[in-house]
């Protein structure tokens, strides 16, 4: 039955419109507030299961089409649809946003209702960016993802807010306007602003390259890569939880989506062609980046670079393919990548916000994020550190968590490209252990640190909820990851032949 | 020479307001100052009964008049209701203003209405003279109401600088015009144009000469760099309710000459003006951009924000193809509409003995009054071209036409300016929402203006989420 409902714009606009409500509902009752804002996010999370249930996985087509004129001077649609790449990702963001709202339920105590609706808003819009299958709509989402964002380290973040805010938004600004150009480029080419019919557009070498670029600038500032990745650890350690939460587990990955929806597909050649810039740039994000996050005091700030060493592995596997193919010109063993760095999102988005969940933890009750406060941390809250400890395993990518899954199929078909880039990417798994575990070590283990150590109380119920989920859906997707492999079999396949053949 | 009697259908809502204008101005003069909203009302009915009499008149058709002097078609129509729309905003939300200081007068509403006047005939000036008079006829107007406060010094000054500096670029105007009618032997756009077009290419320098003039004295008007040192002078010194007004209306009547004489009467010259707009366009959005960042005084940096915006339109007319008119043609019209709500905070912040001038009075906005935080954020955003507010839409429509025409490094050098510009945009958010308010004073309560105002704020997200609408209008009168 729900087959036919416009699924895709109820998971865009429930929680818009539920978002709206909550902010008239104002802060005069935020137990109201709150209350409304978490079934607004259930509902849309309902909402979103049907497409999992009923998405059909043997084709690569867009399913659950909707298609509508919206701008008619420039030819411009209300065109939704999801593929198996967009598919897991819409499902990742209403996932997550129930998880926060709770998670920021007694944590929140300061304009409630303005909270609550940033992140409803901001859910409808990035449902919209996986959503969208118009490249003016696409924008229109991308860009306008970053009010309530900018508004949410801005308003609730710590002291150094302000600045941090302001340079994640000019930053992503910055890297997004030159995709706006590269669309407009595009649509006086086509005459359409439809990204399906990007995606057959015929495109010179020259134009190719430029349109990358323009791509690489929005993505990879999005994802991000080094070296535009600094306005990250700065967003991440000033935003509260939840928005650390969000940025990890969901607006990270628009970056990794955006290369494979925009850049791949659209220009391949450029894309084989610059192969070797993308692999060098993902293989200093693994490697020095992971250095980087050994020598951080502040948990968040290590969370944080971690963050940016995953997607290191996530753009590796997305741009190895080439490497595979010129190698060997085996087409079929280089969607083990882009499969591998479409299980690796998924996987850091569960793990990125459970560990940015349990952050937020201690931090709502010590009120400090250096590591040194803490240590011994075992002792008063056990409960906390088993969740804790597991989270850091699967950061880890210790096999039966999702962790492992996507990282050892990226590694996999680096091998099949080259040893020495498999190599480098392996050393994650020494880096990622070192500060992992160095960082469980100083928190979590040993004595009882300080008096304030010793006041700390147990995780609650809400968060108990909150860490539990969490934690079954790594191991459920660590020890069977199949359903996920399925739903994007088809369309990877399909994008590994479509990037095979030249547009020249 | 027989004499022929005119059609006077297409003039019928010119006529209208200038009866209307002189009937109030003689009523006002038996108004006592305790119902002076009598005057206020009787402005805003002639404004309403223009509307109804420009769209009972509306036809499809071009009708030319007065020996094809003025002209009625879709773009006058068009661009007409919006400058009575606008208009009439404007003077709502001037009207508590300028009760707070003891200067609530039937002249500001007239000169407003004759200033409206002149609006209309150069939207529908189809000759140098007609248009000239138009011009001056709302040029008069604004000098005379930026001085409207006359205890302030620096009104008077704002006013003294306004009028020599439109004088000047009046005189460039009529010289210009001057040496074309003398090529050309005519006055009107359609024989000038005619003219041009049987003269053939070439490289003809009288012309230039002339052609350089001409859009000097626009630029003078529009407030292009370099020739934009009025615009931050006359914004921060004159009252906020008359830089509301010179803001937002006059802008679109701006544009109407520009394409009535660049497109129309001077369309074959489209090679040379061509590059003396890319040129106002570059240092506009450069300057415009770069030196708002450095203002405190919020009216001056909606002077410079106006002079990058004036950049966006020009882009958008060098392009010199119907897309290019109409993505300008949306521009002024999202610009006029996103501004007056951006002057509107200024004035609802403000009050008897205080002017919220300085961006530090935006402090806090949030704690103090939530909705209007969310309107001026919306303005703001909509300012800096962030989707989904209407001023995205205008620079995606200015962006295509550029990128059309083979012009790709404009558009990425434009949208670099963009960026530049969105900083001190945020700035504004970021006072407004991130920062402790220093004023508790709350706002007025529910008038009038509060309404309207919300009115104004979300239509900028209206027309963000249904551009198409507004889309269609500015795409189908262009008919270039």
């Amino acid at each position: 039955m729900f087959a036919d409902w416009p699924l895709l714009s109820l998971v865009i606009w429930t929680p818009i419109v539920g978002g709206c409500i909550v902010l008239m509902a104002g802060d005069r009752m935020p137990e109201g507030a709150r209350r409304l804002a978490l079934f607004f996010a259930t509902l849309t999370f309902l909402i979103s299961i049907p497409l999992f249930v009923h998405f059909d996985r043997g084709t690569h087509e867009m399913q659950f089409v909707e298609l509508l004129p919206w701008i008619g001077a420039f030819n411009v649609n209300y065109h939704l649809g999801v593929d198996g790449i967009s598919m897991p990702l819409i499902l990742l963001t209403t996932f997550t946003t129930v998880l926060v709202v709770i998670a920021g339920w007694e944590v929140i105590q300061h304009r409630v209702s303005q909270y609550m609706a940033a992140f409803l808003i901001m859910e409808g819009f990035m449902n919209g960016v996986f959503a969208a299958l118009d490249g003016v709509l696409f924008y229109v989402f991308f860009e306008g993802m970053l009010i309530p964002m900018f508004l949410v380290i801005g308003l609730w973040g710590g002291p150094n807010r302000v600045y941090a805010t302001i340079k994640f938004f000019l930053y992503t600004f910055l890297g997004s306007v030159f995709m706006l150009v590269a669309l407009i480029y595009m649509y006086t080419r086509s005459g359409s602003f439809a990204i399906l019919d990007f995606h057959h557009l015929q495109l010179g070498m020259t134009a190719q390259i430029l349109i990358f670029l323009a791509f690489l600038a929005a993505f990879a500032v999005k994802i991000p890569m080094w070296p535009v990745h600094t306005w990250l650890p700065d967003a991440h350690v000033e935003a509260p939880t939840g928005g650390s939460v969000i940025l990890a587990a969901i607006m990270l990955k628009i970056g990794g989506y955006g290369f494979l929806r925009f850049s791949l597909p659209i220009t391949p050649d450029a894309s084989m062609a610059l192969d070797w810039l993308l692999i060098t740039l993902s293989l200093i994000a693994v490697v020095y980046i992971g250095f980087v996050a050994l020598a951080q005091q502040d948990m968040k700030k290590l969370i944080a670079y971690s963050s940016i060493a995953h997607m290191g592995f996530v753009t590796l596997g997305i741009f190895i393919v080439f490497l595979i193919f010129s190698n060997t010109g085996d087409w079929q063993g280089a969607a083990l990548g882009i499969q591998g760095a479409m299980v690796q999102m998924i996987s850091h988005g569960f793990i990125s916000a459970a560990l940015f969940l349990c952050v937020g933890v201690l931090y709502d009750r010590m009120h400090s994020r250096q590591i040194a406060d803490y240590g011994g941390v075992v002792n008063t809250m056990p409960w906390f550190a088993a969740f804790f400890v597991l989270f850091a395993m699967a950061n880890t990518g210790l096999p039966g968590t999702s962790g492992f899954v996507g990282e050892f199929m990226v590694i996999l078909a680096s091998f099949r490209a080259d040893f020495w880039i498999a190599f480098l990417a392996a050393t994650t798994l020494i880096l990622a252990a070192g500060y992992t575990l160095w960082l469980i070590k100083r928190v979590v283990f040993g004595d009882i640190a300080n008096d304030n150590v010793a006041k700390l109380q147990d995780i609650n119920r809400r968060e108990f909820l909150v860490l539990g989920i969490l934690a079954f859906v790594v191991l459920l997707l660590g020890v069977w990851p199949a359903p996920l492999l399925e739903v994007m079999h088809a369309t990877v396949d399909n994008l590994i032949q479509h990037i095979a053949v030249s547009k020249l | 020479m027989t004499f022929q009697i005119p059609d006077f259908t297409p003039v019928i809502p010119e006529m209208f307001v200038l009866g209307m204008a002189c009937a109030i101005l003689v009523i006002d003069l038996f108004v006592p100052q305790s119902r002076r909203d009598i005057t206020y009302g009787l402005v805003q009915f002639t404004l309403l009964g223009a509307a109804v009499l420009t769209l009972a008149l509306a036809a499809p058709e071009t009708r030319l008049t007065f020996n094809g002097t003025f002209i009625a078609d879709r773009l006058s129509d068009l661009l007409k209701v919006a400058v009575y729309v606008i208009t009439a905003a404007v003077f709502l939300y001037s009207r508590p203003y300028l009760k707070d200081r003891d200067i609530y007068r039937g002249e500001y509403y007239v000169l407003g209405l004759f200033g409206v006047l002149g609006m209309m005939v150069m939207i529908s000036a189809y000759s140098f003279l007609t248009l000239y008079l138009g011009l001056e006829l709302l040029s008069l107007c604004l000098y005379a109401m930026v001085a409207f406060n006359r205890d302030s010094s620096r009104a008077s000054e704002a006013a003294m600088k306004y009028f020599i500096l439109g004088s000047i670029a009046s005189g460039m105007l009529l010289y210009g015009m001057s040496i074309l009618y003398g090529i050309t032997g005519s006055l009107d756009i359609i024989e000038v144009s005619d003219y041009l077009i049987t003269a053939g290419g070439g490289l003809n320098v009288p012309l230039i000469f002339a052609l350089t003039f001409v859009v000097v004295a626009l630029a003078f008007k529009l407030g292009a760099v370099p020739f934009h040192m009025w615009v931050p002078d006359v914004y921060h010194g004159a009252p906020t309710s008359v830089t509301l007004f010179i803001a937002t209306a006059p802008k679109l009547a701006g544009l109407a000459i520009v394409l009535r004489l660049l497109v129309d009467g001077l369309g074959p010259l489209h090679g040379d003006w061509q590059g003396m707009l890319m040129i106002l366009a570059v240092l506009s959005l450069a300057v415009g951009n770069v030196v708002a960042i450095a203002q405190t005084n919020i009216k001056r940096m909606f002077a410079y924000s106006t002079i990058s915006h004036v950049g966006f339109i020009l882009l958008g007319l060098l392009a010199g193809t119907p897309e290019g008119y109409g993505a300008a043609l949306f521009y002024v019209i999202a610009y006029a509409v996103v501004s007056a709500g951006g002057f509107g905070m200024i004035i609802l912040l403000s009050r008897r003995g205080f002017e919220a001038e300085n961006l530090d009075d935006f402090r806090g906005l949030n704690e103090r009054s939530p909705w209007f935080a969310f309107i001026m954020l919306l303005i703001m955003f909509s300012l800096a071209g962030v989707p989904p507010t209407v001023g995205f839409y205008a620079k995606l429509a200015v962006l295509q036409a550029v990128v059309q025409v083979d012009m790709v490094w404009l558009a990425v050098y434009a949208v670099i300016f963009a960026i530049i510009g969105a900083f001190y945009y945020l700035r504004v958010v970021k006072l407004m929402y991130f920062d402790k308010p220093e004023d508790e004073t709350p706002l007025p309560r529910a008038t009038g203006m509060n309404v309207v105002l919300s009115i104004n704020g979300l239509l900028v997200i209206a027309l963000g989420i249904f551009p198409g609408v507004l889309m269609s209008l500015t795409t189908g009168v262009v008919t270039w």
